[in-house]
Formats: C-alpha cells, structure tokens, sequence
C-alpha cells in the first residue's frame, strides 16, 4: 500500500492515473453501455455534439454514434498499444541480452541489424509491413514493434555488458550452466528494470504510431480506430470541425496519462532505490 | 581536421554494412509483396499472356533468390531503383522531384523544433523547480502527446479555415506564375502551417533534454567554481551551464532525422505538400511496392547522411570525441 501511496505523491502521478483508470473503465464498459455494432447509423447524419441527449457527442457524417465509436475506438488504441509495446520490450530485451552477452561476432552482427532499423524511419518501415502483408489487427502490432525494438535492444545490452562481469554469473559458470541458461535466467532477469523503464514512453509511441497508421487508411478495415475517426471527420472539416477534434482529444489525454503515470513510476521506483 | 577525418572514415565503413542490411531487409519485403515486376507491367500496358514468361526469362525473375539479390545490388549500385507502375516513370526520377521539398520542409521544423525547444530550455533551465519551470515541463510533455497530423487539421481549422490568414495546404499557388522572391515567399506562406505541426511537437523533446541537462549540470563543480569567480549569473547560464547541456541535443539531432522523415508522411498528407511522405502514401495506395521500397532506401541513406554530418560537427565542438582514435 505504501508503494501505491509513494506513487501518488505528486499530482502529475495522480492525474495520469486518473487518466489511464478513465481509459481502462472506457475500453471495459464500451460493450455494456455501447452493445451491438457501433458501426451502425444510430440517428441523423452530422448532428452536432451536446444537441441530442441520447447522442451526447453528435453523430458522424453517416449518422453513427460518436460517444459509441470513441468508447470502442478505446479498446484498439490501449490493446494496440500495449500490445505492440510488449512486442518491442522482449524483441529488444531477447536480442540485447543475447548480443551482450555472446559479444564478439554475434555482438557484431546484431548491432548492425539493429543500426539498420534505427537508420529506417519507423513509421515508414511499418507502413511498408502492413501495404505488404495487408491490414489486421496483428500485422498492425507487429509493424509498430518492428520500429520501436531498437531502443529497448541497446539498454539491454548496455545492461548485459555491466552484469555479465558479475560474481554470481562466474559461480553460475563455474557450475556448470549452459550459456544460453545463464543469459535468459541469470543475466536478463537483472538487466530488466531499466529497459522496462522505456515501457511508458514505447506505450505512447506506439498508441500515435497506430493513430497515424489508421488515419492513413491502414488500421484494421473491421474496427473502430481514433485515428480512423480523424480521418472520416477531414473530409467535413470546414462543417463539422467536432468529428475530427473529439477523437484527437482523446488521442492526447490517453497518450499523455501514458506519460504521466510512467514518470511517476520512475520517480517512486528512483525513491525507492535511494531509500535502500 | 584529421581527427575528425579518421572519425568520418569509421562511420563510413559502419555505415556501408548497416546500408547492405537495409537493402535485404527491403528485397525481402519486395519478393514478399504478391505479385512481380511482369504482373505489374502486364497490368499496367494490357500485354498478351503469352509475353509472361518471356519477360521473367529476359528480367531474370526467373532465377533463383540469391541471383535475383545480387541483380538488384548490381542495379542499385547503377542508381537504378526500379519502374514505377503507377507513374509509368522510373522511380529514380520521381524521387529526385519530390525530394527537394521534403527537405526543405524538415530543414524548417528542425530549425524550429531546435531553436526553439533549446532557447525554452534554457529559460526553464536558468532556473530548476521554478514556476516557469514546472510550468513549461508540463506543457511541452503535453505538446509531446499530441499526434502531430492531428495538430495539423486543427491548425487548418483555426488558420486556413476560421481566420483564412494561410492557405489550407500544397506548396504554392497554382498558376500564379511568380518567380524569383515572390515564389519563395508564396512556397513560405504555405510551408508555415505544415513545419509549424511537425515542428512543435519535436521541440518538447528538444526543451525536455535541454532542462534535463541544465539541471545535471548546475551541480557540477564548475558551476561552483564559476560562481566562486564572482561571474554574473547571465554568464553563468549561458556560457556554462546551458553550453555543457546543448552537446547531447547536437547528437539527437541525428537521432530524430529518421522519426522526422517518418512524421512528414502524415504531414505531408494532411497538407497535401507534394515531397517524399506523400509519394510514399500514393505508393501504398497505389500498391506500388518498388516505389515504396526505393523511398525505404532512399531515406536511409538521408538519415545515414544526416548522422554523419552530425558526428563530424560533434568532433569540432568536444575535443574528446575521437581524440583517442586519431592519437592511435
């Protein structure tokens, strides 16, 4: 409990709780409040927000309801995100690991690929990946991890470096444990805490990269997505300025909480280094 | 100099493996993409079945991988990217017309993104935990969060659509026939909202790394030593704390070309700027794998490009950098 507390100490943590909370009750009530398909028209076309009480925020250019797409939009963005993130963390924790500690060749060849992805921008590289393969769910996760697991790969090797010089893993060579053993069980599992410091800011790039894949056209055809919902609202920008703005500040909010909240994880977690 | 020579020609033998790895990474997704070169220009020119399989034997698509690799290499090293099916043109070309402007465009919002993120910086730097401090933290984290094409349309809706000061997008007037002065200033007015979008939201990094630094290096002892000389505090902003910060935001730089140049395709797009973003949206849209992959490539060797300028200015500006090597 004090570890919850110590994390709620400044009132940017607080807020970016309060945030992610809003965001997390969003994506699981948007089937209970918002049933059957939110696709569907739910009223007249282009009615503006705070008009009709039983459409709060309007409806979109085909009559669909606004609140009901940016509740089910939710789930995409943070299954996406979170998704994509975890992706990148163990492609970059697993390759780091394994170039740190094999050093030489390996080492080598490994930096180099990962050199090469860091030279292709990102959101290039993933929008090549999904025209190639076609847009799902899926391909959509893993062209986000595609850009977004170099960053990870190098704190883990920085990491690998300092640790593999280290008393318990001569004793776990010293007894006997294969290599590869000693990188994933002994070695890893230590090197991990300041890659996952990375986590919330990988999070938030990777719920702008998919907004910006979806506003291109190129998110999952059978899904609600904000940044979908930005592009359907450019073609009535002059009329309807709302269908754009509405899922952008959602879209902002989100990825800021993201950020709030993981500053405020750093700081308890630095806190608590100090203190020990 | 030779410091920074010695230090140019390593980069150089790095940067040649890293663009090898580039170039199978792309053939890779080229062979994975449906359909070859000869689908293509049957489709496109309406050719009789029966040329297929002539054409694969004379474009050697009928060979194996590792053959095909090597003459996409050969064709490459020849600056031969391919034909584009949905120009009709070769890709080369194409790429070369659209390059220019997307350059000029990035040159833009890193100039803003920079300058100004850096001089933010070292106002909220010039004093850590202040008001202006926290406050400026808070609101670049939030200019941070904001998806760049979507800053992009709100500041049509506010600029181009409300207030009507700026013209809603491309990169100048059509058919105007301006030259000279008059043209740049008409290709500026439509290039202020498109850097605006895509420089704001790099200059929170920028004022971020510039106050993180700031604040690490008011306490360092020549700080204290500076202080202890009696020097004014302006001075010792300036010439000692901010000059110490300023180094890390040289090398990310280079670091941000490739995001940059992956954030001015949605720009690009939202502006209708007719650059490199662009071309790789109407690639995709066009399924137009060969062009999309030559954009690939081509921005690789930019930020490749990019980076090494930026390691040779960071050797004038520390002389520790490569100090080491050129004594060797």
């Amino acid at each position: 409990m004090s570890v919850l507390r110590r994390f709620l100490r400044t009132p940017e943590a607080i807020a970016g709780a309060i945030i992610l909370a809003a965001l997390f009750a969003m994506a699981l009530s948007a089937s209970l409040l918002f049933p059957g398909d939110p696709q569907a028209i739910a009223g007249p076309a282009l009615l503006p927000p705070f008009q009709d009480w039983s459409l709060p925020l309007g409806t979109d250019r085909l009559g669909r309801d606004v609140l009901a797409e940016l509740f089910h939009g939710s789930r995409t963005s943070l299954a996406v995100g979170l998704a994509a993130a975890t992706a990148a963390l163990v492609i970059g924790a697993i390759v780091g690991t394994l170039a740190g500690f094999a050093g030489g060749l390996v080492d080598e060849v490994l930096m180099r690929i990962t050199d090469a992805f860091q030279t292709v921008p990102g959101f290039l590289l993933a929008l090549a990946f999904v025209s190639v393969v076609g847009p799902s769910l899926g391909v959509v996760v893993m062209a986000i991890a595609l850009g977004a697991w170099t960053g990870p790969a190098r704190v883990a090797r920085a990491e690998v470096l300092s640790i593999r010089e280290r008393d318990y893993v001569a004793g776990a060579r010293v007894i006997g444990m294969h290599p590869l053993e000693i990188a994933f069980r002994e070695v890893l599992p230590n090197a991990l805490p300041p890659v996952l410091a990375l986590s919330s800011v990988i999070v938030a790039a990777a719920i702008l990269t998919e907004a910006a894949l979806s506003f291109l056209g190129l998110g999952d055809p059978n899904r609600v997505t904000w940044g979908g919902m930005i592009a359907e609202g450019r073609t009535v920008l002059r009329t309807a300025p709302f269908l754009s703005i509405i899922p952008g500040v959602a879209l902002v909010l989100t990825v800021l909480g993201v950020y709030l909240a993981g500053e405020g994880v750093v700081e308890t977690t630095a806190v608590r280094r100090s203190l020990s | 100099m030779t410091r920074a020579l010695i230090l140019l020609r390593r980069r150089l033998v790095g940067s040649i493996f890293v663009l090898l790895i580039v170039i199978i990474g792309t053939f890779l997704l080229l062979e994975a993409a449906p359909g070859d070169a000869v689908d293509a220009y049957i489709v496109s020119t309406g050719g009789d079945a029966g040329m297929i399989e002539l054409l694969r034997h004379r474009w050697g698509l009928d060979q194996s991988e590792l053959t095909r690799l090597a003459n996409y290499l050969w064709a490459l090293l020849h600056l031969d990217l391919g034909h584009s099916v949905t120009f009709s043109r070769p890709i080369r070309e194409i790429i070369l017309e659209r390059l220019p402007t997307t350059l000029i465009l990035m040159g833009s919002a890193t100039a803003l993104s920079f300058g100004l993120g850096s001089a933010l910086g070292i106002y909220a730097g010039a004093k850590p935990g202040s008001f202006r401090d926290r406050f400026l933290s808070i609101g670049s984290l939030a200019l941070y969060a904001v998806p760049g094409f979507w800053l992009g349309l709100v500041l049509i809706v506010i600029f181009a659509v409300d207030l009507r000061w700026l013209p809603i997008g491309g990169i100048e007037s059509l058919a105007s026939d301006k030259t000279g002065l008059a043209r740049a200033a008409d290709i500026a007015t439509h290039l202020v909202l498109p850097v605006s979008a895509l420089g704001f939201i790099y200059l929170a990094l920028y004022l971020r790394m510039m106050r993180a630094g700031m604040a690490e290096a008011w306490r360092q002892d020549f700080v204290l030593a500076a202080r202890s000389r009696g020097l004014s505090r302006r001075r010792i902003v300036l010439a000692h704390v901010a000059r110490n910060a300023l180094l890390p935001l040289v090398t990310m730089l280079g670091l941000q070309s490739a995001q940059m140049l992956g954030g001015s395709v949605v720009i690009e797009s939202v502006f209708a700027v007719p650059g490199l973003g662009r071309l790789a949206q109407e690639a995709v849209a066009g399924r137009d794998t060969p062009l999309l992959l030559g954009i690939i490539l081509t921005s690789a060797v930019l930020v490749i490009v990019i980076n090494l300028l930026v390691d040779v200015a960071y050797a004038f500006l520390d002389p520790r950098v490569g100090a080491s090597e050129a004594g060797a």
